[in-house]
């Protein structure tokens, strides 16, 4: 419909809007600028102060800790719903379905106020416990845990199962060796997105946190209102290492689909989860 | 005595049981907090002043202009996009898609900073045009969850309605308009689900580029911050209506299920 040339300047424009602001950061985090547009010297001190400073390295790991925590709960609690409520009768399976949906579409803002009142305000806890922190990243992962393992189920052919149970295994032994290994694909993407919720997460986050925990997000914003320049710089080098590695994390995935892609042949093409 | 058996169903149990205690209960709260004032008694204070008070009231409005706005931006930036991937004689689409999506997968916090200090190269003082700001900083947050739904729309689409539509001599501009456009309908509604809302209320976008003005979110963050539990609950109950009233709106056209990063593999 259109021409070539200007679909070419489109995606041209689309792709400097989208990766110009990171790969402008990525080559200053290089230098020993404090700002952008002065060209100064070569240096890794940004990587140097990333790398060393304890606070930063803290928040790091914590945040980390707090994503993989958070998406193992959720992937469990989400798993096990969603197998449940799939072979529940109608009034359980409609209650967990609609109540699944709230924290999808809500806004992280309520999520993260809501429970805050709840847990904090009402209940009493103690937000340095991490309690509120991890019940509020869980409630916002598990719904999409849910989300993804449910399609998968619907594909299951209930014959196997039913072979299974006169084959003489029992409910049990017959879930976590026909279910669970047909789901598993859905398990794992419920997963890897739980664990980017989890990592992008600020509302939830600033509203159930301890006072001395900071996750990536809430540091980053705090740090742009103060005006440190060397912890500012330093958080140029880490954008710069976190976009690598989702770069890394694509090239791999994207590899191992199309191996896996070829050997079971074109029409699974569109099944890959895009 | 019954021995106790396994069924697939009792797995549902803890999940549902999670469901309540922190889905629906804290929504219950919020309720009562919202028609009750400090010393616990039922009001409907809270209400009454938050839409006769102007200064929340040019916030609601200011929020549903930055939404509208950025919604806007995003659905002219992201549809041409996604109708050239979708369309490109290109052998592995999927990888030109992921290039679009990617930054998605980055804190969005870095991604602001990373905008922030471009535009401030720009412009010099960000303060001078603190809307324009907001827009360009919502766009760039919130592009690749409206290039996503609508591309994934397209490609599904059977590619012999445009070519019958063309044997039956329509130019391809009225093709365009009268089966792709509408076809694509469901993928548009739903990216405009996924940006619109949080547009109203994710005020730390705002708040990174040194725009001061007031959206919903931050009047939720104002109320936290001053201890006004009761305020607070009653701007989330606002906003929850409104996101409520927006799903019923939507929902109707197509579900938003494998929307938010539903990219993975």
């Amino acid at each position: 419909m259109m021409k070539k040339t200007i679909k070419t300047i489109i995606i041209a424009l689309v792709l400097t809007f989208i990766y110009a602001p990171i790969l402008i950061l990525a080559v200053y985090s290089l230098t020993n600028a404090t700002q952008i547009g002065a060209i100064r010297a070569f240096s890794f001190h940004n990587y140097v102060t990333l790398f060393t400073t304890e606070e930063l390295i803290h928040m790091i790991l914590g945040t980390i800790l707090l994503a993989l925590v958070s998406a193992l709960l959720s992937t469990i609690l989400g798993t096990l719903g969603a197998v449940g409520a799939f072979y529940s009768g109608r009034r359980t399976s409609t209650f967990i379905n609609t109540t699944n949906q709230i924290p999808v579409v809500n806004a992280d803002v309520v999520t993260g106020f809501s429970i805050c009142i709840l847990l904090v305000i009402v209940l009493g806890i103690n937000k340095e416990t991490y309690l509120p922190l991890v019940i509020g990243h869980v409630t916002l992962c598990a719904p999409f845990v849910y989300l993804s393992v449910i399609p998968k189920l619907k594909q299951l052919d209930p014959r196997i199962y039913e072979a299974a149970l006169d084959l003489g295994a029992t409910p049990f032994v017959a879930l976590t060796k026909i279910v669970i290994p047909q789901i598993s694909q859905g398990i794992v993407s419920g997963f890897a997105l739980a664990i980017t919720l989890s990592l992008d997460d600020y509302f939830i986050a600033t509203y159930t946190k301890p006072s001395t925990f900071d996750t990536i997000s809430t540091y980053v914003v705090n740090a742009t209102k103060g005006a440190q320049t060397k912890i500012k710089t330093a958080l140029w080098a880490l954008s710069t290492v976190i976009f690598l590695i989702v770069v890394l994390i694509v090239i791999i995935s994207n590899y191992r689909t199309s191996y896996k892609n070829r050997s079971k042949g074109e029409e699974r093409y569109y099944e890959k989860g895009i | 005595m019954r021995r106790y058996s396994f069924s697939r169903k009792q797995l549902a149990i803890p999940y549902a049981v999670y469901l309540l205690c922190f889905v629906v209960a804290p929504l219950f709260v919020l309720m009562f907090y919202a028609f009750t004032n400090a010393a616990g008694q039922f009001t409907f204070k809270n209400l009454t002043m938050f839409f006769t008070d102007p200064n929340t009231l040019g916030t609601l409005f200011y929020s549903l202009g930055i939404a509208f706005v950025t919604t806007l931006c995003c659905l002219l930036l992201a549809y041409p996009t996604a109708y050239i991937l979708a369309h490109s004689q290109l052998k592995n689409k999927s990888v030109m898609l992921m290039v679009f999506i990617m930054p998605m997968w980055i804190n969005f916090s870095l991604r602001i900073t990373a905008l922030k200090e471009i535009l401030s190269l720009l412009e010099g003082n960000l303060a001078y045009h603190p809307f324009l700001n907001a827009i360009i900083g919502m766009t760039y947050d919130f592009l690749p969850f409206m290039i996503l739904p609508i591309y994934n729309t397209i490609v599904k689409l059977d590619p012999s309605l445009a070519e019958a539509s063309r044997d039956l001599g329509a130019n391809e501009f009225q093709s365009f308009l009268k089966i792709t456009l509408p076809l694509s309908l469901p993928g548009i509604i739903s990216g405009v689900a996924m940006v619109f809302l949080p547009a109203m209320t994710n005020y730390v976008v705002l708040d990174m580029l040194y725009n001061s003005t007031y959206i919903m979110g931050s009047l939720i963050g104002s109320y936290f911050a001053a201890y006004n539990w009761h305020g607070g609950s009653m701007i989330a109950l606002i906003l929850l209506a409104i996101i409520c009233i927006f799903t019923i709106f939507t929902n109707g056209f197509g579900s938003q299920d494998e929307n938010r990063g539903g990219v993975l593999l």
